[in-house]
Order: C-alpha cells, then structure tokens, then sequence
C-alpha cells in the first residue's frame, strides 16, 4: 500500500503547490492545509502500515501479541496535527486582520512593509 | 584623564582591585605547580562535558602551558594594575576592567585547555572579548572599524579552524589532544592530514597576523595603550603561536609543514621589521616589532629541532617580557606627554627618570644585548636556526630581522628620552602614577634577572615547555650567557653592528622605505574594498532572493526543497525499481478517490464553500487511512481537527472576498508543483521500499506496559517517554492561540486602511 | 441565527460532550484516547454552544477565559514535569504512587504525574482551541 499511499502524497503536494503560488492569501491557506496532511502522511507511510492492528497492549500482556502499527510516527503526527491547526489558525487569523487592514487578499498588492518606491 | 583631586583612585574600588588581586591570585596558583612540571609531570584535570560526542571539559598543564599561563597572569596583574592609573576616571572604567579580565581568562582557559572543542570555545573567547577591548573607544569610527576588521579576520580563522578540528577529531577518533598525540599511529600518516594542516594554519595565521593577513594587527592600536601591551605579548597574537607549538608534536614535523612555516614566519618578520623602521608612532612601530616577533616564533616552529624550539620557546618569554614592557612605557610617554610622536618627542629623561631607566633596561634585552636575557634569546634562535633543514634562510631572515630591531629597540627605547625635543610637546611631561610604573620596572628586572640566573625560566618552563612542543624528550639548549665564541656569537656581533648602522642611518632608511611602501599594495585598503564587495555580493543577491512578492518567495522556497530532494534521490542511487503496487479493495480505491477528488475541488473551485468542503473531504479521507492502518488515535484527532478548521472557515471565510476567477492554467506553477509532488512521491517510494529501523518502537512496545504502566503506547510515547516534546508542543498551540487572540483583540484596527 | 431547538439541545449535548471527553481523557493511557482528543472534544462542545446561542453566551457557560484555562494547562504540564525533580529523576520522568499496595497489580489506583502531565495537555488544547474559535466568531 505504501506506494499508493505515496502517489496520494504526490497528489496533496502537487495541488498544494500549486494553490499557494496562486498569490491569493485564501488560496495559500487552502494549499496551507493540504501541504500539512500531505506532510503527516509522510510522517505515517515512512513508519511503514500496519493493517488493522492499533498500537495496543491487551490486558495480561506485557507487550503487544504480534505484528502492531508502528506507534512512533503516530505519536509525531497527532501532535503535528493540532500544531499544524494553531498555525493554520493563526494564519487565518492573520489573513482576516490584513484584509480588514488593506482591503485586498492579492499577496503582490499587500506592499505596507516593502513599497514600490523602496525597492531597487 | 587624571582624576579630579580629592577623588579616590579607581584602583581602590572593587572594579580596580578585583581584577588585579585575580590575576595575582592566578599567577601564584600557576608558580605552584612549576616545581611539578619542572620533574616532567603534566597535570591533568578533566570533568564530563558531553559524554555522548566524547567532549569532556578537560585541562592540562605541562612546561608549554605553564609558560603561557605565567606570562599571562603575571603580566596581566601588571596590566590591570597599570590600567587603574590609566584609565582611573575613565567614565567605563568598570567595563573595561571586565573586558580587560575576561580576555585574560579566556586567554587562560585557551592555553590550559587539552579538549579540542573546549579550547575551540576559549578561541572565540578571546576573539570576542578582543573585540570589545580593541573596539573599546567606540565613540571613534576608526576604533570601531579596526574591531571589526580584527574580529573579522580572526573570526573566519577560526571557522577554519573548527572545522580543522572536526575534522581532526573525527579521523583521530578522539577530542582529547593528550590522547591524540598519544597515539601509535603518527597522525601525519593519514590520508586526511593535508586539510587538517591547512585549516589549522588557516587558524593560527589569521590569530597571529602572519602575512597576507598581518593587517589587522596594526589597527588593533585603536585600543587603549595597557590592551595594545597585553594583547601583543602574552595573549591573543600569540594564540596562533600556541596552536603551532600545542599542535606540533600531531601535525608537525613533515616537509610542507617545515618549509610553510619557514616561508610565512621568515617573510612575516623580515616584512614586518622593514614596515616597523618606517613608522614614526612609537605604538606603531612597536606593532609592527610584535609582528616580527610572531613570524620568527612561527620560523623556529618548522623544524622538530631541540635546539630551535628552545630558541622559539627562550624568545617567547623574552619578547613578552619586553614587549609588555615596552607598550607600557609607550603609554606611560602617551599619558605624560600626550603625543607618541617620535619625531616630536625628546628630553625625557630629565623629566621622567624612572621611566627613562625601565625604558633603557627594556631596550637593552629588546636590542638584545647582553647580560640581559634578550641575548640568551638570541644566541639560541642563531644555534637552533643553524641546525635547521635551509638554515641560510631561516638565519637570514632572523638576522634581518634583528638587526632591524636592534635599531627599533633604540629609537622606541632611547630616541625620546636622550635626544632634544624635536617640538612643542602637548603637555608638560612629568613622572607617572607608580601603578603605571610598576609595570615596567618589574619587566625590566625579569629581564635584567633572567639573563643573569637564566636558570631560573630554563629549568620550570623552557625545558618541559621543549619537551611538550615536541612530544617527547628532546636535546635542550642550555641557557647560559656565555657559549664561547661560536657562529652564533658571531652572528650576534653583525647583529649589533648592523644595527648601529642602520640607527645611525634611520631617517634615510624611513624616507626610502615610505617611498617603497606607496608603490606597494595596500592590503588594509585591498580589505575595505573586499568588505564593500562583499556587501555589494549581499544587496544583490538580496535583491534577487528577497524581491518582496510571496509568490517568488514560494518560488525560491519550492525550488531548494526539489533541488534537495533530487539531490537526495540521487545520492541514494536514484529509484532501481519499480516498486509493486498492491490491488485495492474498494475500501481503499474509495479513500483514494476522495482524495483526488477533494483536492481537485480545492484547487479549481472559485466557490470558497465548495473549495472548503474539498478540503474537508480531503481530511476525512486522510483520516480514514489513519483508522485503515491501526491508528485510532491520529485518526479522532484528525476528525476532530478538521471539523474544527471547517467551522473556523466557515465563519472567516465569509467575511472575506470571493475567490478570484483564474484564466487557464498557470503553467510554470503548475510545472513548479508538479516537479514537488513528484520528488515527493519518488522518495517516499524509496524511503519505504526499504528495511526500516524498528529500534526505538520495539523499545517503547516491551517497555510501555512494564516499565510506563500503559497500554495505548502512542499515549505513553506523548505524555511519559516523551513528554519534554509534547510540552514543547504544546506551548506552541499555547503561543499560536495567544498570537491570534493578540491580533483579534489587540489594536483598534478598522480606521487603518 | 439562533434557533430554540438548537440551544437546548446546545446544552444537553455540551454536558455530554464535556463528559465524554473527560472520559477519552482518563482512558487515554490504556485505549484510544487522551489529553489531545478529550481537549479537542472538550472545546467542538464550547464550539457547538457557540454556533448555537453565541459566542457570549459559551464564555457565560465556560465561567472562565479560555486563554486563563491554556495558561493554566501549560503551568500543570510543566509542574508535573519538574515534580521528578523532587526525587532528583531528570525533569519529565513519570512518577508513580501506589495506593493500596506496592505495584499495579496490588494497588487499588495509583497517583501519578502522567495523568497530571495529560491533564495539563487537556486543559491547554481546550483553551487554546476555545480562544482560537471564540475570538473569531466575535470579531468577524
């Protein structure tokens, strides 16, 4: 399945990249979000897949019965997945205020620390 | 600067004292430990450090250490002690004091240290605090530029020289220099000894001003005169020295090492010699007399000679000595007369006794004269340099060069106290404060001392200092005044008679030499020029990278990530086949539907609800693989999350205009994003075609229960094995929500657009 | 847009979320489970409150500022951490009482500081979350 899971991976970056060169800020957070779950998924596949069988240790046991999931990359991606939502967040969050501050979402028109005039 | 009267002196507050009875304190504690390395003990101390990359805080003292750490206490006391009448009602006095004392442990530790890493940490050390000190009257431009230009310099030898060390470190397969020079194997035999060499010469040339990068040192006189004295005889310029002597018994002792060393140190104190002659600022000339001084050090280090590291080591001590001496008595003239000036100064003697005879004794060893231990110095480098593979040029270039500083000796030392005054002085000259003098008196009687009872430094510090230099026992020049007539006491006649006449004939020299020197290159204005190219290199390139637009921003950014991709990919031999591709059950054709599908919603939707909901559908869909692949965990919280940001959408994206309509497709974007997926799929292809190292996940699946007392490892690995990191991380969430609420809330932001 | 049917149910379902994520909390360490998703579950309840009747009305609800609540969590995290130091282990090495008896088989229930460190967690995603999502929805 890794190899599926890989071309899924491909797709994910392809249209992220794709959205976030596209200079419109709602854009980039659309690409923002994708890029974070392609990003995970990397994370998950590298540990390779275990079908249907969770990290778990039954009761009475001392460690798992047979083959598990790889818990590692599973513990590095739940945080990566609600780290990746507070910056998300905060991205939407500053998006909406330079939109109210400069009335445009086109990245190129947002010139308030770089002016036209400065740049050489 | 004289302090108003009635006012206590600096030197009684605790900023004064301090320093002085540390550096006493020091000194002492170093002179105990002589009857000890004079027996051939080393004394070793060593604390762990980072045992995991075998760095151990570890120290060591054996005959060439203690000569360093002697001569930088002692003549530190002396300095700090000199610097309270210096500078006392200076408005930094305090800083200065704390500059001052720092250089001197940095200095300290740099000598004592035997971890490679540590004394790469007093290195910088000293590199730093060379800099505040040297840039100390940072009112002036002219001060502030020579700090940089020293830093600067100093500074890139010292990235060669970490990396020379870690290089070093790894192919010796230890960090500590004790346990490398104890090694059967002679390091000089391995294959990657050449790089070693010449990032360490890279170091210890920069440290040491050899030339080509000798301009820095001559500037560094912007620094107050007791730092000048400090700096150029028992510290920082001798750093590179003590890297040379510390490093020969590893590196030394092969052809390319002997003849670069000849070639730089010879050309260094001849050039040096000549540009000092021409200088009509005493501190100037004096600078340039350090330099000669460094590039004979060097020379004498070429060769695994006993009788020419004798000289190298005997020189040390004595040109310290001197040197000290000689600053301080150029800031006594300084702080008296208020000009340096040689052509001004004059009559001195009458108004400055006891500076006249410090001075006169100082110039006599500096001159080299006998009974003072500078002849003993001499006598010995012409011994061991006879003895050394292409002796004519290694005692061709020392006779020039002390010839030459037999002259100097005598225009800095006597000229301005015996001569009449060439004109009107600044001030009316008068005796300084006895700490200023104490200096001076002191060095001058060491000088006098040691080359009456040479035994005194021969014994305790010459002898094991030879030894340490080379590694094992070596054939040691005895120091004594009188060798019977011999070549080299030949050679010290010519010496003296070749510089009575070049005193004699001086102003000529200096009017030629100036000539000279306007034709030459100007290195120091060749290093503004390099410095103003450098940052015309920054603005550009900044221009490019940075050119304000996100989008080239991103550009830039996806461009590196494909470029270290493909390099990735291709250092692993690139993809040698294609990997099997399993057949799907409908579960998993489902799942990868609704990706495609989602992000293909996303990205060609101009409907901001429906590009959301793709983006939703995405996320279940990636949750879904989360629950197929046994984990429930990531899977909830991935649910959860993109409800979450659906609803948070929900509610800004409104609020926000619609998504423009694109015209066609973006092809070179397009282009850009394809490469990036593509290199994403292929290496992660490769990354999980092959073996995978389970180590820590079998660790944490038998230790989990026994050991943590939890069944859902994952939850154990976030809250117990690795729960530094999940607090970590969640400060960030912590941070992100703050940031946003900041924004939210924060300032009134409506009336400024 | 605030519907009658919406905000009671809004508080019949904030009791029950609120004690479902509780629950995901405590099993987090033997089952699916734990201090992320309770807190992310905790904070969709304020959320669905929000929607419902308000963002006024959830902070009523929730008596307390939410970014005082993440604040809170991350000093709990920190505190269970530094508690090794108590019996010089290095900072964030778990500790376990025994209460009842002398292991896990023995013992009634135990005392520990990974329940505490996961509490802490709970508490900073619900505020963070909560602060995240309310702010919003106040100042769109």
């Amino acid at each position: 399945m890794e190899p599926v899971l890989a071309i899924v991976v491909g797709v994910l970056m392809t249209a992220s990249v794709y959205l976030m060169l596209s200079g419109n800020m709602l854009r980039f957070l659309f690409g923002l979000i994708l890029i974070s779950n392609a990003a995970n998924l990397v994370i998950f596949t590298g540990g390779r897949l275990t079908p249907g069988a969770p990290a778990l240790i039954p009761t009475g046991a001392d460690s798992p019965p047979g083959e598990v999931a790889n818990a590692l990359p599973q513990a590095l991606v739940l945080t990566a997945i609600v780290i990746g939502f507070g910056l998300l967040a905060f991205a939407l969050v500053l998006v909406f205020r330079a939109y109210q501050s400069l009335g445009t979402l086109e990245a190129d028109d947002m010139r308030v620390a770089e002016p036209e005039e400065d740049r050489k | 600067m004289a302090g108003t009267p009635g006012r206590r002196s600096d030197l009684y507050t605790i900023s004064g004292a301090l320093p002085v009875l540390i550096a006493a304190a020091l000194f002492v504690w170093f002179l105990g430990m002589a009857p000890a390395v004079a027996d051939g003990e080393v004394l070793r101390w060593a604390i762990p450090w980072v045992p995991s990359l075998d760095i151990s805080i570890s120290f060591v003292v054996d005959g060439l250490s203690l000569s360093f750490a002697l001569l930088i206490t002692g003549i530190g006391a002396l300095v700090l002690l000199y610097s309270c009448a210096y500078l006392d009602g200076h408005e930094h006095f305090s800083r200065f004091m704390l500059y001052l004392t720092l250089f001197m442990l940095s200095m300290l530790g740099l000598v004592v240290a035997d971890n490679l890493i540590v004394l790469f940490v007093f290195w910088e050390l000293t590199t730093i605090t060379s800099y505040l000190l040297i840039g100390f009257s940072h009112a002036a431009p002219d001060s502030r530029r020579s700090a940089l230009q020293a830093l600067l310099v100093t500074a890139a030898g010292g990235l060669a020289l970490l990396a020379g060390m870690i290089l070093l470190g790894v192919s010796a397969g230890s960090f500590e220099l004790s346990e490398i020079r104890a090694m059967d194997e002679p390091f000089t035999e391995h294959a990657m000894y050449l790089p070693v060499l010449i990032l360490f010469l890279l170091g210890a040339f920069t440290k040491s001003a050899q030339f080509p990068f000798h301009f820095w040192l001559p500037n560094a006189m912007a620094a107050p005169t007791p730092v000048s004295a400090y700096l150029h005889s028992a510290t920082m310029v001798k750093g590179g020295v003590y890297l040379l002597a510390r490093m020969h018994p590893t590196l030394g002792a092969t052809e390319i090492w002997t003849w670069t060393l000849i070639l730089f140190g010879g050309f260094t104190a001849v050039f040096a010699m000549v540009m000092a002659l021409r200088q009509t600022d005493l501190k100037l000339a004096l600078a340039y007399t350090t330099l000669m001084a460094l590039g004979t050090l060097t020379l004498f280090l070429a060769a695994p000679v006993g009788y020419a590291i004798t000289g190298m080591m005997t020189f040390l001590i004595v040109h310290s000595l001197y040197k000290a001496g000689m600053f301080l008595v150029v800031g006594i003239i300084d702080h008296e007369t208020g000009t340096r000036d040689a052509r001004l100064l004059g009559g001195l003697a009458r108004s400055m006794p006891v500076t006249t005879l410090a001075a006169a004794v100082i110039g006599l060893s500096m001159a080299g004269l006998p009974p003072f231990v500078g002849f003993i110095g001499k006598e010995i480098l012409y011994a061991g340099g006879l003895e050394m593979p292409g002796a004519v040029l290694v005692v061709g270039a020392a006779l020039i060069a002390n010839i030459l500083l037999f002259a100097t000796a005598f225009i800095v030392a006597f000229k301005p106290f015996w001569r009449p005054a060439g004109g009107e002085l600044p001030k009316t000259p008068h005796e300084g404060p006895w700490p200023m003098l104490a200096g001076p008196l002191i060095l001058a009687a060491c000088g006098l001392a040691f080359g009456l009872i040479p035994w005194v430094i021969g014994g305790p510090l010459v002898t094991p200092g030879v030894h340490a230099v080379l590694g094992r026992e070596g054939t040691v020049a005895e120091l004594t005044l009188w060798h019977g007539i011999n070549l080299p006491l030949i050679l010290s006649l010519v010496t003296f008679a070749g510089g009575t006449a070049v005193y004699l004939r001086h102003l000529w020299l200096r009017a030629r030499i100036a000539e000279a020197e306007a034709r030459l290159i100007d290195f120091d204005e060749r290093w503004d020029r390099f410095l103003d190219g450098l940052k015309a290199v920054a603005a550009w390139q900044t221009r490019i990278l940075q050119s304000g637009y996100l989008t080239n921003y991103l550009m830039w950014i996806f461009a590196t990530m494909s470029a270290t991709l493909l390099v990735t990919i291709a250092a692993r031999g690139g993809i040698d086949r294609v990997p099997e591709f399993p057949t799907l059950d409908l579960t998993h054709w489902i799942v990868v539907a609704l990706v495609i599908a989602g992000s293909a919603v996303a990205v060609f939707s101009i409907s901001r609800i429906a590009a959301i909901a793709g983006l939703g559908v995405v996320g279940i869909a990636v949750a879904l693989i989360f629950v197929l692949y046994g984990a429930p965990d990531v899977a909830i919280t991935q649910l959860l999350v993109e409800m979450l940001i659906v609803v948070l959408f929900a509610v800004a994206a409104l609020h926000l205009p619609l998504l423009p309509k694109e015209h066609g497709v973006r092809k070179v974007h397009a282009g850009v994003a394809l490469v990036v997926g593509g290199l994403t799929t292929a290496l992660l292809m490769m990354a999980s075609d092959g073996p995978i190292d389970r180590n820590l996940t079998d660790y944490f699946e038998v230790t989990s229960w026994p050991e943590a007392f939890g069944r859902n490892i994952v939850n154990v690995i976030l809250v117990d094995f690795r729960a530094l990191d999940t607090f970590g991380e969640i400060a960030v969430v912590v941070i992100a929500a703050i940031g946003a609420y900041a924004l939210l809330k924060g300032a009134p932001e409506k009336e400024a657009s | 847009m605030k519907s009658i049917i919406l905000m009671t149910a809004a508080r019949l379902l904030l009791v029950l979320m609120l004690v479902f994520s509780i629950f995901m909390l405590l099993r987090g360490h033997n089952e699916p489970g734990g201090g992320f998703i309770g807190g992310l579950i905790g904070a969709t309840a304020f959320i669905v409150q929000a929607v419902a009747a308000g963002a006024a009305e959830a902070r009523r609800v929730l008596r307390v500022s939410p970014e005082a609540l993440a604040m809170v969590g991350l000093g709990i995290a920190l505190a269970s951490g530094l508690f090794a130091g108590v019996v010089f282990d290095p900072p964030f090495t778990g500790q376990w009482h025994w209460v009842g008896g002398d292991s896990y088989e023995t013992a009634a229930f135990s005392l520990n500081t990974v329940l505490v460190f996961d509490v802490g967690v709970y508490l900073v995603v619900l505020g963070s979350v909560l602060s995240l999502a309310l702010s919003l929805e106040e100042e769109v």
